[in-house]
């Protein structure tokens, strides 16, 4: 295959809808999993011979066992409103990524074997067999979803295109048309604890470096305890927290936050990964094994609570399902939510005055924060109303002197996704990731415009990869961007407080 | 006993049978798919009695369609409270006596006949002239939407061009729902009126149209945001 042409569209002052560009991403496709890869985790290795009927079976198994695919196919009346709202359209101008264009590629499907319209009047309805050509639209649509439910935002009926697409993903699973990217990925979690691939005795080096390197930094002993018996809380995080830029300074920000408190904390090498590709392939199964890692790590530490870090996706599973898939907790301290943020975690400790930040640390920085989707639209925190919008802004703002938020309508549940979330982040498909990143990269050129903002702080190790990788092609610096605990770890005391 | 009153009213029991079977089968089948996981789209309410007032939002005020777009926003919500004003007038037709408030709502009925089929009109120019909107719409889109007018055109037809025998209907409508049937007058406007309302009873659970039940199951609006206080869980997923 050759190398795909990437292109960065232009930033506009007023940004407007684009007219549609037909076919325009016809020729994006991530890499079909392997047979090694499919079989690792179940799946069929390569397209089986009955593809069709099996795809059309497992369809109905779906709609059976899913009331929102069963609603969202039957509901929606073509209005129109969630056509603007996707930051791959809006990007590419390929009608085909407008939300429901892209739910009609299984909606004329479902007609055509499930409904009396479209058994019998296809034409009138736009149902439609399902060919070797349409599959293949779902194979490329269906990977030019990032599953960030910004469309179910806008939906009268509350339609998550989301949803569409997990379902779209599974029946293809099913008949071998895995994507690589995130099965591969699934296949190391399951064999090697983390999607990274790390195994425990890197992991524990990597943490062992962390440590000598905040010694050197700050003078002080700040621990990164992996597998400790009998600590207090258990930390889940993205494993790219461990040595990737700029997520790792992160990780140190906990670490220091756990220190300046006083709290015995641990991570655990059986569940060095707080991400869950389950959710990408919409895979009951999948998303229940890869949690069960969390409860098993729990039990055998014998901590009391459990902590997530900063990763959107991850928390969306871990807030909204891991009660569901792995619950109930009661083996866990109560007085504390499970699962709890790191967030919720340091907001809490900087509100009862356990910790303390000094925000004149962070006098350099300019700083903005890019609301991830799955926590935006995903998950809560704080038990608030609207708290994973105030949470983690409130934290900055202790942290930092300037801060300045985006237009209001690429923020909170409005927020734009970064362009590599639901398992795109993978390379082939970069020229789509850079036209979906265009909604946020205009919001952003206007707050550095007008307010010299140098720092997008994030929550989540997608939106931090991705960014990484796509600024400079908005011509931005590519460190730019980082973690919301980066900025509270370098204005956090370390010493006593007296 | 005219044929065309048995016809019609032999097609208004067939309509109505098809219309509530074909919607009870719809609704017991959305209530009796389970909902594995919570997926609310947040930041969405902690209580039942928030989700109970998001969900009033959304189905007297399109809340989510408000800020997605002004316009479908406008003539979507128009027609709709236009259409709920023009039912609530109709049921004069179907009771007797006539309650206070159906007789209250007559001259505002009235109106709303031309609100609904204006609004009916601006949701139809945008399947023309939102090239997005074009792009999605189809063959049944515009066809619902010829229905609808069409219906609302005859009805306005009636009132103000060629006026009909609205005793008579009455009538006929209560002798249907007492089984006594009575005869129907021949008007062309109104055969054409009934017919065109008897098919979009009939093909009602067969059609988009069925958001209306939806709207109720879906998910992403009816589940309240409260995973960590209460576990959630579906039959066939447990174990
Ligand atoms: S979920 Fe997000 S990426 Fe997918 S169609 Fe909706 S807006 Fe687009
Ligand atoms: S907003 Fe909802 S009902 Fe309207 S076209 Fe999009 S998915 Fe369909």
């Amino acid at each position: 295959m050759a190398a795909a042409q990437v292109e960065a569209p232009p930033i506009r002052e007023y940004p407007v809808i684009p007219i549609l560009a037909h076919d325009a991403m016809a020729g994006s496709k991530p890499y079909v999993a392997s047979e090694k890869i499919n079989e690792a985790i179940g799946f069929p290795g390569q397209l089986v011979e009955n593809w069709q009927a099996r795809a059309v079976e497992k369809m109905g198994e779906l709609l059976g066992k899913y009331r929102s695919l069963r609603v969202f196919l039957d509901a929606c009346v073509h209005c129109g409103a969630c056509t603007d709202k996707c930051h791959y359209f809006l990007g590419t101008g390929d009608p085909k990524n407008m939300p429901v264009a892209r739910q009609e590629l299984v909606r004329k499907v479902y007609r055509r074997y499930f409904t009396f319209a479209g058994k019998w009047f296809p034409k009138l309805v736009g149902a439609e067999d399902l060919t070797e050509s349409v599959l293949e639209d779902w194979y490329k649509y269906f990977n030019q979803c990032s599953e960030c439910r910004r469309c179910s935002v806008y939906c009268p009926y509350g339609i998550d295109t989301a949803e569409i697409t997990m379902a779209a993903k599974e029946v293809m699973d099913s008949i071998g048309m895995g994507q690589k990217y995130t099965n591969e990925i699934i296949g190391k979690v399951h064999r090697l604890g983390n999607n990274l691939g790390l195994p425990g005795p890197a992991l524990a080096d990597t943490l062992e470096t962390l440590a000598e390197e905040v010694r050197e930094d700050t003078g002080v002993d700040v621990r990164f305890p992996l597998d400790e018996e009998g600590a207090e809380v258990l930390v889940v995080t993205p494993s790219a927290d461990f040595f990737a830029e700029p997520h790792v300074y992160s990780l140190i920000g906990y670490a220091k936050v756990f220190h300046a408190a006083g709290i015995r904390w641990t991570l655990s090498s059986r569940a060095s990964e707080a991400g869950n590709f389950g959710l990408f392939i919409g895979n009951y199964a999948q998303m229940k094994a890869i949690a069960a890692r969390v409860r098993e790590a729990a039990l055998e530490l014998g901590v009391k609570r459990i902590v997530v870090g900063e990763c959107g996706h991850a928390w969306r599973v871990a807030y909204s399902f891991w009660n569901t898939l792995i619950g109930p907790f009661d083996f866990l301290d109560s007085r504390y939510p499970v699962p709890q943020h790191i967030c919720e975690l340091t907001y809490d400790l900087l509100r009862r005055g356990a910790i303390t930040l000094d925000r004149e640390k962070n006098d350099h920085r300019v700083v903005t924060f890019h609301d991830s989707c799955n926590v935006a639209r995903g998950s809560g925190m704080g038990g608030m109303p609207r708290g994973q919008f105030i949470i983690p802004r409130e934290l900055i703002k202790a942290a930092c002197n300037h801060f300045h938020d985006m237009a209001p309508e690429t923020i909170h549940e409005h927020t734009f996704c970064c362009g590599g979330g639901g398992g795109l982040l993978t390379d082939e498909l970069l020229d789509l990731r850079v036209k979906g990143a265009l909604p946020r990269m205009e919001a952003l050129a206007r707050v550095v415009e007008e307010h010299g903002v140098n720092f997008m702080a994030t929550i989540c190790a997608i939106c931090k990869a991705q960014f990484s990788k796509v600024l400079p092609y908005y011509k931005f610096e590519m460190d730019m961007i980082g973690g919301v605990h980066q900025l509270v770890g370098d204005a956090i005391r370390l010493g006593r407080n007296d | 006993m005219s044929a065309l009153t048995v016809v019609y009213a032999c097609l208004f029991y067939a309509a109505t049978a098809v219309l509530v079977a074909g919607l009870a089968a719809k609704i017991a089948l959305y209530a009796r798919t389970p909902a594995p996981l919570k997926i609310p789209t947040t930041p969405a309410p902690a209580s039942r009695g928030g989700v109970a007032l998001r969900m009033f939002r959304e189905v007297a005020l399109f809340e989510s369609l408000f800020r997605a777009n002004k316009w479908t926003w406008l003539f979507g919500w128009m027609f709709h409270v236009a259409l709920l004003l023009v039912l609530v007038r109709h049921l004069r037709y179907f009771i007797e006596p006539v309650w206070g408030l159906v007789a209250l709502a007559q001259p505002a009925g009235v109106y709303a006949g031309f609100a609904m089929v204006a609004g009916l009109a601006g949701l139809w120019g945008r399947r023309f002239l939102v090239e997005r909107i074009r792009y999605i719409s189809t063959w049944s889109d515009h066809l619902m939407l010829a229905l609808l007018v069409a219906i609302g055109v005859s009805g306005l037809a009636m009132k103000y061009l060629a006026r009909t025998d609205i005793v008579a209907v009455k009538a006929f409508m209560l002798g249907l729902l007492r089984f006594d049937w009575q005869p129907l007058p021949a008007d062309p406007l109104l055969l054409v009126h009934l017919a065109l309302v008897a098919l979009l009873m009939a093909v009602f659970p067969a059609s988009k149209l069925v958001h209306a039940p939806g709207v109720f199951f879906s998910p992403t609006r009816n589940q309240a945001d409260d995973p960590r206080e209460r576990r959630h869980v579906a039959a066939w997923a447990e174990g």
